[in-house]
């Protein structure tokens, strides 16, 4: 069991690693949703698949014999709400980034950091990425 | 004392519900949010009196033991950076109601200010290695919601390349997190204390390595600091110097709970190696910044730079490194966060960050350059600025410990800090505009900015004329460490 789990970690990193450094920002995008997913698997196999120690043995109570620790499992709940919510994120983000740009390309996405075209000089930011004042009108 | 230890978290989160019902109103909506943060303040003024009398507030949840509850401590080095937390968030939100500040007024805008400093404030205050990292995803997903918030298109472009080096470092944080829990049975800063002087050298190395190379991404060290430079300079001012003067101070704190005081002592090897990533940091961070024009650049390239001296503090370990931590820690939030405002000021008066457009400020306001040089040369090290002092300590402890090559370093490194410095008071102040027409914008809304900003040079000035007290605290600090 142990093993299986080991090997389907090592295979849901390395899809991960190889999607999130692809160019196309959604893969990469992809490839950390996989990431998360095996940091999950990491962190619910550190209760010990079927281990014979229970969490918490209460007083005069019997310990529990192949009950795996449950509090891995109430960890990895947690680690999977977050997850979700940061993948969602992520996702509206890149249609609006995807949308504005114009492209999926990651090395193309320079608008925050422009290209120096002097070998000396560093770029000034382009007028529609910097702050001015008076702000514009339209609020965005 | 137990309900007490719980308010980094519990007042700021109940701003951002109060705040959030009121999105409709804003001058409710403001009005909530300043009193919601002078609560912090106020509850943080009586969490660090508690443990300086060495009453740490300190409590478990949901009445369980200590071992299995997720436990809250407050101990000198907690509450001292939850104090700074709450002064950084009481000067942006004083900041914002300057005008040298343009980011649209989102009604989700002090909310989400708010939830970065609950997951700030929890991450100081938590004694549990998965709370931490919850906190760490707070803070990740609040200050994403404020990077995207503008809506242009760089700060779309930063806030993706910011998710994406930060998710990596938060999914590694989660996987280290889970292997110690296998290795140990612990989460609890304490019985990991306990637990870890039974796990093998070899293991403790690797779990060490996996957590604190989660944290160093956090923290911005070398070679893992790229995300900062990319995408900070997009932010609104306030929220700017919030961000540069807290979020990375998480991760390094996080490093100094994790070799300082759960894991110690610390493998010999990973000392060593955060030590001369530490020096990298610095050097890099510093190059970086020489290059820019851009004032906001250089200072987020400056961040880095000093996040590689308060790694120095850490990695020279012992009472007298934690302690040179603490008080490097204190000093630079509060000197980073004043010249990131002080920027924006200059902006609002000239009209660009670009040191190459602007120019003629000290005849106009030659206060402002008086202010500025306070952090400028605190950040440098020059006495007798808090800077100095907060370098003396740790390279006095470089020098004790026979790491030459590190204070020669962090002192060439001093050099270059001077020359950016200059080269924005150079540029901004003292030569002529290069448009000779150019006269200073009329009607100027700078009262709250200079009452924020002279603000933190004032706090900046008290811990340079008296560094003693700060430095017998961070000193008494530094003893309770270690378990």
């Amino acid at each position: 069991m142990t093993a299986v789990i080991a090997f389907t970690v090592f295979c849901t990193v390395t899809a991960g690693l190889y999607l999130s450094l692809s160019r196309d920002i959604f893969r990469c995008v992809i490839g950390l949703a996989l990431l998360g997913a095996a940091a999950n698997l990491v962190l619910f196999a550190a209760g010990r698949l079927d281990s014979p120690l229970p969490a918490v043995v209460p007083i005069g109570d019997q310990v529990l014999t192949d009950a795996a620790n449950p509090l891995p499992q109430a960890l990895v709940l947690t680690a999977i709400v977050i997850g979700f919510a940061l993948v969602c994120y992520s996702l509206v983000l890149l249609l609006r980034l995807m949308r504005d740009a114009r492209t999926d390309d990651a090395l193309a996405l320079r608008h925050a950091e422009p290209v120096p075209d002097d070998p000396v000089k560093p770029p000034a930011s382009a007028p529609a990425c910097d702050v001015h004042w008076p702000p514009p009108k339209d609020g965005t | 004392m137990n309900a007490l230890v719980a308010t980094p978290v519990l007042v700021p989160l109940a701003t951002v519900v109060l705040t959030t019902l009121a999105s409709r109103r804003p001058a409710l909506q403001q009005a909530l949010s300043l009193v919601g943060v002078l609560a912090f303040l106020g509850c943080a003024v009586v969490l660090v009196t508690l443990a300086a009398a060495d009453q740490p507030a300190q409590t478990a949840f949901g009445n369980w033991v200590a071992p299995y509850g997720i436990a809250f401590h407050l101990d000198r080095i907690g509450a001292a950076l939850v104090l700074v937390t709450a002064l950084m968030g009481a000067a942006s939100l004083l900041f914002l109601a300057s005008d040298a500040d343009t980011g649209p007024r989102h009604p989700l805008l002090l909310p989400l200010v708010h939830g970065v400093l609950a997951g700030v404030g929890g991450a100081f205050s938590t004694a549990d290695l998965f709370n931490l990292y919850v906190w760490f995803e707070v803070m990740l997903i609040c200050s994403l919601g404020l990077f995207a918030l503008g809506g242009r298109l760089d700060q779309l472009d930063a806030s993706f390349k910011y998710l994406v080096l930060n998710l990596l470092g938060t999914l590694l944080l989660l996987m280290a997190v889970g292997a110690v829990y296998g290795a140990t049975g612990h989460l609890n800063f304490d019985a990991l204390n306990q637990a870890a002087p039974a796990l093998s050298p070899a293991l403790a190395t690797v779990l060490l390595t996996a957590l604190l190379l989660a944290f160093l991404i956090k923290a911005g060290a070398f070679p893992l600091y790229a995300w900062l430079p990319a995408s900070y300079h997009t932010l609104p001012a306030p929220i700017l110097a919030l961000f540069a003067g807290l979020l990375t101070k998480v991760g390094v704190y996080a490093v100094l709970r994790t070799v300082g005081d759960v894991f110690t002592p610390a493998p010999h090897v990973v000392m060593e190696a955060l030590g001369w990533v530490a020096v990298a940091t610095m050097l890099f961070g510093v190059l970086g910044a020489a290059y820019h024009w851009d004032m906001r650049r250089i200072l987020a390239f400056h961040i880095v730079s000093q996040i590689g001296y308060i790694l120095l503090a850490v990695a020279l370990a012992g009472d007298a490194g934690n302690a040179a931590t603490l008080f490097y820690t204190v000093h630079h939030i509060i000197v980073k966060a004043n010249l990131f405002l002080i920027a924006a000021m200059i902006w609002r008066l000239t009209g660009s960050y670009d040191l190459r457009r602007i120019g003629g400020l000290y005849r106009l306001r030659p206060a402002l350059g008086a202010l500025f040089l306070v952090p400028a040369l605190s950040l440098v090290g020059i006495p007798p600025l808090s800077g100095f002092w907060a370098k003396l300590i740790v390279l006095q402890e470089a020098l004790l410990q026979g790491r030459y090559v590190w204070t020669a370093v962090a002192l060439i490194v001093s050099v270059l800090t001077l020359y950016s410095m200059m080269k924005i008071w150079m540029e901004a102040f003292w030569k002529r505009h290069p448009d000779g027409e150019w006269q200073p914008p009329a009607d100027t809304r700078l009262g709250p900015a200079w009452a924020a900003t002279l603000g933190l040079a004032t706090v900046t000035l008290m811990i340079s004329l008296n560094p003693q007290a700060l430095l017998e605290y961070a000193q008494a600090a530094a003893r309770t460490l270690g378990g």
